[in-house]
């Protein structure tokens, strides 16, 4: 079964949403989307990072070398209020969006 | 804007810890596949820990780049920029021949080009220096028998014109001519404008120094004055301000100077023009309607167009032939834009110029672009690694546009630093006199049209490299690329096309040799035509003596003896002839004649005449056929007499005696003339004009105060010429002695020489161009070949083949390729040489020593161009050739 590409521009609200719960590494950060999804979101893991970069650039998360309680070394990324605030926006955003979609598709 | 801001500071804070951000990213990608194995693995134990790597890496996605875009996201963007730059630099000095064969050939086609835009700007498009040059027009008579647009005007009609039209806010008048300058140890000829009072006005041009000529000023009852041109006052005042209000005398008149003229100032039917005087109307030609000397220039009032000014000039010219039908009958009227009359000769040849120069262009540019064809096929495993490795197809783009941006930057900073150069040498070698008629080049400069012509030229040339070498990378191939590694068909595409474009470029250089010789040729036949004389040793000059004092024929005639004793003092003269014209000067000059005792019902028999010395023949060195030369009886009391030359018996007295007979002007009653002797034909006319029937006078029966002066020396006629001169000036002050030149200068730099001249050292400049493009542009199929085939010439090396059999290899492709170049070029040549035969003087366009010699130029020249790649290929090291592999 194929599965459905991500909506474009989706990634970083994922990536937002998923750290208001607490702050991740990056794979925890792709684990949480595809367990959350129910593995109907899967990405390119490796995009992941690019994405990151974004949002650092913007503030809107911020990056930290933790120790893991495997004791490793590994960076968690926390979402900022500037990302939180950014994050409503989005969303607010996205639900218009798919109001307005869903509204069409029902109409038709 | 802080959230901009705040990016911009974050942005610099990794680029300032861009290495701990690197490796940042690194270490949490790392963990992150670690992390995913250990889950794979847990999830299903029977995986292999490689097959779980493999799948985590296929989750995960291509890693180098991720970390790319990742730094992309972070980057400035000139931070790739100047990678790509680095890295084109890096490449370009790699392989130096290309860079230095592209950007020099790109430099010589830009120069070429550049060059001649400038001129054609200079000419052409940038506007003449007057105030709003586009509503000036230039205002002619016309007459029907002249096909001339521009036939002058007299200055009666001229007034009345000026009176009764509606379209101008002012026509002003002017004309150039030679007066002779007072100085202080003589008199000297200069020439002048005269041009009516507004004439400056009009133009809108205003002296930058003193005033304009009053309204007024132009009448003969007006004191006299003159404007300075800036050359003359720079060269004759050493730029004295005080110049103003200083009296020259001119023409025997007092002069006062009242103003100089803008340095960039010219009006080129006038120039060279040192003095610009009035009008001030006198004498016989001024004052008749009958006399046309003068042009007109007149500025369109506001509204009026170039037609309706016509048709009010035209209405007023036929007002002026029902008026005046005696001297109006059939004086038509035109009036065309000022700027077509000035430079409008200058169009049709700038533009094949330019034309010419785009070709080349175009050779330079093909020749880059198959070059950089070839890099690129040469290059496809590097393509293909970069691909694999992780780098965008946009990326590679910007790769070659990086590389073809440094190619074209450098080459057209070259190119036009050439092109100025270039300009500034042409205008240089043009002699000054010629350089005036064409003032719109003196002082040229880079206007920014030029600048904006080669950045465009510049902008195009990028983008065609730019795209050139991704036509041939689509991204698919690139695998392939990679996996064969090949190098056997890397060459094929370009010895299609390279091979087909190179022939085309030899022709080309071929056929324009071949017409540079050919020209080159007619211009040394020209300079050695047999003129029916001996032109060596003969020194020349004119001389005017005042009318006021050698008017009458007895005080010319008594001047004329004094001259000759005079000048037979001076050392070295041998012969002292005298003439009112001199040969190659043109057939012009003419009169009508009768034979008496033929019938004769008023026809109109022409053919040129010159009154000469006794001397004249003799100084010549003509040769008499029959009969006798003129002597010192021939005088005004004794029967008139005329001798012919042959051409003249040819035509006239095919059968009969000529010195039996008796011509005579076309007067009522006939006077008889005596024809005393025949000469050989002498060429009056230009180099290259048949010969007409020409009659001959006595001077002392047609005394002159204005003459030639024509003198045959045993010494180095040119030593001998200010000598002459000084002794003339020594009899009287007020002769001017001017215009010094020996004859063998009068034959080189005759028109019809000048023309040959010029024309066969332009094209040999295009030629000398086309054979340097079309040379590299072998050298570069060649060298390209000899490196494509290195392994292939290692394998036979490494075979046993002798370095001697790899020169053959690689010679035997050139000389394919000159050869076919050759012999089209000489096909076309020809071709080419008969369409302008015209322009050819005693040599056929199928000349063999020509076509000989160019064949020979080309080929040795092509021979050296694929020399240097052969040898490079005859010296390869197989052992190396094959581990380079």
């Amino acid at each position: 079964m194929t599965k459905p590409d991500l909506l474009p521009g989706t990634l970083d609200m994922l990536i937002l949403k998923t750290l208001t719960r607490a702050p991740l590494h990056g794979y925890g950060i792709a684990l949480s989307i595809k367990r959350i999804s129910q593995d109907v979101l899967t990405v390119e893991e490796g995009s992941l990072y690019p994405a990151l970069q974004r949002l650092l650039l913007q503030a809107w998360v911020k990056a930290e070398w933790k120790m893991t309680d495997t004791n490793r070394r590994a960076r968690f990324y926390t979402l900022t209020a500037a990302g939180r605030k950014q994050l409503g926006a989005e969303l607010n955003q996205f639900h218009q969006l798919i109001a307005a979609i869903t509204r069409v598709l029902q109409d038709a | 804007m802080p959230n901009k801001l705040h990016r911009f500071f974050n942005k610099l804070f990794f680029f300032a810890r861009r290495q701990k951000f690197d490796a940042d990213l690194a270490e949490e990608m790392a963990y992150h596949r670690e992390l995913k194995q250990r889950d794979l693995q847990q999830a299903d134990p029977t995986l292999t820990p490689q097959d779980a790597r493999y799948a985590t890496n296929r989750e995960f996605g291509n890693a180098t780049v991720l970390k790319e875009q990742s730094r992309d996201v972070v980057a400035f963007w000139f931070e790739t920029t100047l990678q790509d730059f680095r890295f084109a630099l890096r490449q370009l000095r790699k392989n130096l021949g290309f860079t230095v064969t592209a950007i020099l050939m790109l430099a010589l086609g830009m120069a070429a080009s550049i060059a001649i835009f400038a001129f054609v700007d200079a000419a052409l498009l940038k506007p003449l220096p007057y105030k709003d040059p586009n509503r000036l027009v230039g205002v002619f008579e016309r007459v029907p028998l002249e096909n001339r647009e521009d036939s002058n005007l007299s200055i009666p009609d001229y007034l009345d014109w000026k009176k009764r039209n509606v379209s101008f806010t002012a026509l002003e008048a002017f004309d150039g001519t030679s007066v002779m300058l007072q100085r202080s140890d003589g008199v000297e000829t200069v020439r002048v404008g005269r041009v009516s009072d507004g004439f400056f006005r009009v133009l809108g041009v205003a002296p930058i120094l003193g005033r304009d000529f009053l309204t007024g000023e132009d009448l003969l009852s007006a004191p006299r004055t003159a404007m300075l041109s800036y050359s003359a006052w720079q060269t004759r005042f050493a730029s004295d301000p005080g110049v103003i209000g200083k009296s020259v005398t001119i023409e025997g008149h007092p002069t006062v100077i009242i103003g100089v003229l803008p340095r960039e100032f010219h009006f080129i039917p006038v120039e060279p023009a040192d003095f610009w005087l009035t009008l001030h109307p006198e004498g016989h030609c001024d004052l008749s309607r009958g006399c046309h000397g003068i042009y007109g220039v007149g500025r369109l009032k506001e509204g009026v167009t170039i037609q309706q000014a016509l048709a009010d000039t035209k209405s007023i010219a036929s007002q002026l032939e029902k008026e005046y039908p005696d001297t109006n009958r059939g004086q038509g009227a035109n009036v065309v834009p000022l700027t077509r009359y000035i430079v409008g000769d200058f169009r049709p040849i700038l533009l094949m110029l330019l034309a010419g120069a785009g070709l080349l262009l175009a050779i330079a540019a093909i020749n880059i672009a198959s070059l950089l064809l070839v890099r690129t096929e040469s290059r496809r495993r590097e393509l293909a690694v970069r691909g694999a490795l992780g780098a965008s197809p946009s990326r590679l783009i910007r790769q070659f546009v990086t590389e073809a941006l440094v190619l074209v930057g450098t080459g057209a900073i070259l190119g036009t630093v050439a092109a100025f150069w270039t300009t500034r040498l042409l205008t240089h070698l043009v002699p000054e006199d010629l350089l005036a008629h064409m003032a719109f080049w003196q002082h040229l400069t880079f206007s920014p049209r030029v600048f904006t012509f080669a950045a465009l030229i510049a902008a195009f040339a990028a983008i065609l490299f730019s795209l050139t070498p991704t036509v041939r990378t689509n991204m698919p191939e690139m695998r392939e690329g990679l996996a064969e590694g090949s190098r056997g068909s890397a060459g094929n595409a370009w010895r299609r096309i390279g091979s087909k474009l190179v022939v085309l470029e030899l022709a080309t250089a071929v056929i324009l040799l071949v017409i540079a010789g050919l020209l080159g040729k007619s211009l040394y036949r020209l300079l050695h035509v047999d003129v029916g004389f001996q032109p060596d040793h003969i020194a020349t000059m004119f001389v005017a003596a005042p009318t006021a004092t050698y008017g009458k024929p007895e005080q010319a005639i008594a001047l004329h003896r004094l001259i000759l004793d005079k000048l037979h003092q001076v050392p070295g003269v041998k012969a002292v002839g005298m003439s009112s014209a001199l040969p190659i000067d043109g057939w012009g000059n003419t009169t009508w004649f009768r034979v008496i005792g033929r019938p004769w019902n008023g026809e109109h028999e022409e053919v040129a005449q010159r009154d000469v010395s006794t001397e004249y023949f003799t100084a010549l060195g003509a040769k008499v056929v029959r009969g006798r030369l003129f002597n010192d009886n021939d005088q005004k009391s004794s029967p008139q007499v005329a001798i012919i030359n042959r051409a003249f018996e040819k035509k006239y007295f095919p059968s009969e005696d000529a010195l039996t007979k008796q011509i005579s002007y076309l007067s009522t009653p006939p006077v008889p003339i005596q024809i005393v002797g025949v000469v050989e034909d002498i060429k009056e006319g230009q180099l290259d004009s048949g010969m007409y029937p020409a009659l001959y006078f006595p001077f002392l029966q047609e005394p002159d105060n204005y003459f030639m002066l024509a003198v045959r020396t045993s010494q180095a006629e040119t030593s001998v010429i200010p000598t002459l001169a000084a002794a003339i000036r020594q009899l009287d002050p007020q002769i001017a002695a001017t215009r010094g030149a020996s004859m063998d200068d009068l034959i080189r730099n005759s028109p019809m020489a000048y023309i040959h001249r010029s024309s066969a050292w332009l094209v040999a400049g295009f030629a000398s161009l086309a054979l340097l493009l079309s040379v590299v542009g072998l050298y570069g199929v060649i060298a390209y070949s000899v490196s494509q085939r290195t392994r292939e010439i290692g394998v036979r090396m490494a075979l046993g083949a002798q370095q001697s059999s790899v020169y053959r290899l690689i010679l035997g492709e050139a000389g394919r390729l000159t050869t076919l170049g050759v012999l089209i070029g000489l096909a076309c040549a020809v071709g080419a040489a008969a369409a302008m035969q015209a322009l050819l003087f005693g040599v056929r366009s199928w000349d063999l020593p020509t076509l000989a010699a160019v064949a020979i130029i080309l080929s040795a020249a092509a021979l050296l161009a694929s020399y240097i790649p052969a040898r490079r290929a005859a010296s390869v090291d197989p052992v190396v050739a094959l581990r380079a592999e």
